[in-house]
């Protein structure tokens, strides 16, 4: 089975969690004085519970033809090739992101963002890090002045033992 | 209506006034151009600046500019690097975006720079001569056509998403509508499919989904595909082409009068705003394009580029309509320039032309010098603008998700929407393998709250589903969302069918 019909297989036993949720569990809460409104907060998640099985049903029965002759992807990412691709680079910049989310209050802008961008661009292969480093600094200092003194969105500069 | 002109030209032209058309156009083309911050929010940020001026005019005027300017700067963002930040340039990344892989990036945006100014200009015009009559128009629209102007609007992009697709684009618009349900409605005060999380209470933010469904996917290719970045970095390096040929100039010239007027009126409904004209015009467009130009849509064609860059811009001048006339904002960013508006003791409405008509119509003066004065601003900074592709791989990736990243924190300042963005981008990058298109999740989820709204208000209002047979232009409008839908899958079948009577020698 192909991956596009993985995905709507998936697809399909979400809308029917989704839809037990809403069918079963929403109206129970409701207060009387809302049952008596035509509306109510389960009707469009219900709705769109069954159109979305609906549809996703016709993907994984591949009851839509695709038009003949068509390559398998229009733009130059293909499945096929993921072999080819440098997987791993992508994974740790993923792996980077979640611990730039965890780490930014506690250890501050200024530090979790410069360690983000040289760690990202030592991650891709590159090695001078006498450019790496004062283009990362200055770029965080620059956006961290930015955000906080121009526009006024409070961001922590400081690790959280050393002061807000 | 000339008397009313020449007040506003007077008003309009003072230095002081100039000033702030220059400044406001500056500020929001260089702020809209991070993503993450769209028109709202940097309008938001400088009401307080626009208050302390304490001239009415100037201070809308000011604002007017910073509108006009985000929109613009967002669009480079969207034809640069794949990351709109704005949810009415998210039809501009479509073509924009491939246009500039292939090295056309400075020919993309000067398409983008005069599609907006000629959409921004005609739709000034348009202002000026329909703003009386269309607000008795505005009116009629109930919450019943506005629903099912929204069913229209998303099965149009369902139906639009290519042979073959149109059953995956729509399970991806029920997927958007879906996610928009999480978190706690207006209407009902509840929270909803929050899984008990706390940080689900508020729903997920457009941002972040915006950054998860098409900036981290492209960064992700990026890396995953080194030549496709090498191809694009090399070409752009040499920016020579910023001019587009006569030829195209020539094919994209119906797209924006087109779209500058249907774009305009969409604007004029409250509600309906920049971002589904420009969905609509994209759509529009791609549908009446024939054969190879059609085929051509999605992958750098300029009318794709030209037709979405006019139509949002036609529409915020449009949008200035309800606001003017009725004192109803019809988007978010109305409603704050409905806001700064009344902190400087303006009463926008049906009086505001009789009463303060130099206010009026120093506004209508200054979108067109704001208009200009964008494209004389934006033109010869192009080849700088683009240079920004030509940044080395290993620096701009990184660059890349840090933006990503600072665009979802910026607006809830909280980390966790940072993992929501992560677990969104790597599904979103997943989807794209499989041949998904990711534009209707997005539409589907910007829309899904109004849709919702609209359907419950109607349904309140009629006691029931009533309201789709006794509102004739609300049934009108359903069927033709139906047959949008189902219109593709037929002709495919019939083309089949005649493939087929061929073969068997009939």
């Amino acid at each position: 089975m192909a991956l596009d019909r993985w995905i709507a297989l998936i697809f399909v036993t979400f809308c029917c969690a989704y839809g037990y949720l809403a069918f079963f569990t929403m109206d129970q809460l409701l207060p009387p004085f809302m049952q008596r409104n035509p509306v109510w907060p389960s009707t469009f998640p219900k709705v769109l519970a069954v159109l979305g099985a609906l549809t996703g049903l016709v993907v994984l029965l591949g009851l839509e033809k695709p038009e003949a002759g068509k390559g398998p992807s229009a733009t130059d990412i293909n499945l096929a090739r993921l072999h080819e691709y440098k997987i791993g680079q992508a994974l740790l910049l993923l792996g980077l992101m979640v611990l730039y989310a965890l780490s930014l209050r506690a250890a501050g802008f200024l530090l979790a963002t410069t360690v983000f961008l040289v760690a990202g661009s030592a991650i891709l292969g590159e090695r001078k890090w006498h450019v790496m480093l004062p283009v990362a600094m200055l770029a965080t200092g620059c956006v961290w002045y930015l955000v906080q003194q121009v526009l006024g969105i409070y961001l922590r500069p400081l690790p959280y033992f050393m002061g807000t | 209506m000339l008397e009313g002109i020449l007040i506003g030209l007077s008003a309009a032209f003072s230095l002081q006034n100039l000033l702030m058309v220059v400044a406001g156009c500056l500020i929001g083309t260089f702020i809209g151009m991070l993503p993450g911050l769209g028109p709202m929010s940097i309008i938001a940020i400088m009401i307080p600046v626009a208050i302390s001026l304490g001239d009415p005019a100037a201070a809308l005027i000011l604002l007017a500019g910073v509108y006009y300017g985000a929109i613009f700067g967002g669009s480079t963002s969207s034809i640069l690097l794949n990351a709109p930040g704005v949810a009415g340039t998210v039809a501009t990344s479509f073509d924009g975006y491939p246009m500039a892989r292939k090295g056309q990036a400075g020919k993309a945006l000067t398409i983008a720079a005069v599609a907006s100014f000629a959409g921004g200009t005609i739709g000034a015009v348009l202002l000026m001569i329909f703003a009386p009559a269309l607000s008795t128009v505005a009116l009629l629209f109930h919450s019943a056509e506005y629903f099912a102007l929204m069913v229209v609007g998303l099965s149009a992009i369902a139906a639009f998403a290519g042979t073959g697709q149109v059953a995956k684009a729509l399970m991806m618009t029920i997927l958007g509508l879906i996610l928009a349900t999480v978190g706690e409605g207006a209407l009902f005060n509840m929270p909803r499919f929050t899984l008990g999380l706390m940080d689900l209470q508020s729903g997920i933010s457009f941002i972040t989904l915006a950054m998860a469904m098409f900036a981290l996917p492209e960064a992700m290719f990026l890396v995953l595909n080194p030549q496709r970045g090498a191809s694009a970095g090399s070409d752009s390096n040499k920016i020579t082409n910023l001019r587009f040929s006569r030829e195209e100039g020539r094919a994209i010239a119906p797209v924006i009068a087109r779209q500058s007027v249907q774009g305009f009126f969409i604007g004029v409904l409250p509600g309906a705003g920049a971002t589904i004209a420009s969905f609509l015009g994209y759509a529009v467009e791609r549908n009446i394009a024939k054969g190879e130009e059609q085929a051509e849509f999605g992958h750098g064609s300029v009318k794709g580029l030209a037709a979405p860059e006019t139509a949002n811009n036609a529409a915020c001048t449009g949008s200035f309509v309800p606001l003017l006339t009725l004192g109803i904002p019809g988007s978010g960013t109305t409603a704050i320039l409905l806001g700064a508006l009344i902190a400087l003791n303006v009463t926008p409405g049906p009086r505001l032309m009789t009463d303060t008509p130099e206010i009026f119509w120093a506004v209508i003066i200054s979108m067109f010098i704001g208009n200009l004065v964008l494209l004389v601003l934006n033109l010869p900074l192009i080849p700088y603008i683009a240079k920004i592709l030509a940044i080395p791989r290993n620096y701009l990736i990184p660059f890349i998700l840090f933006f990503t990243l600072m665009g979802a924190y910026i607006g809830q300042n909280n980390a966790t929407e940072l993992l929501i963005l992560v677990g969104l981008g790597v599904m979103a990058t997943i989807f794209r393998f499989a041949d998904y298109p990711l534009a209707p999740l997005l539409i589907g989820f910007i829309l899904g709250t109004m849709l919702e709204d609209n359907f419950a208000r109607s349904m309140q209002l009629y006691r029931g589903l009533d309201f789709i047979v006794e509102r004739p232009m609300t049934l009108g409008l359903l069927v033709l969302a139906v047959l949008l839908v189902l219109l593709p899958s037929y002709r495919a079948r019939r083309a089949r069918k005649r493939a087929q009577g061929v073969a068997d020698g009939d």
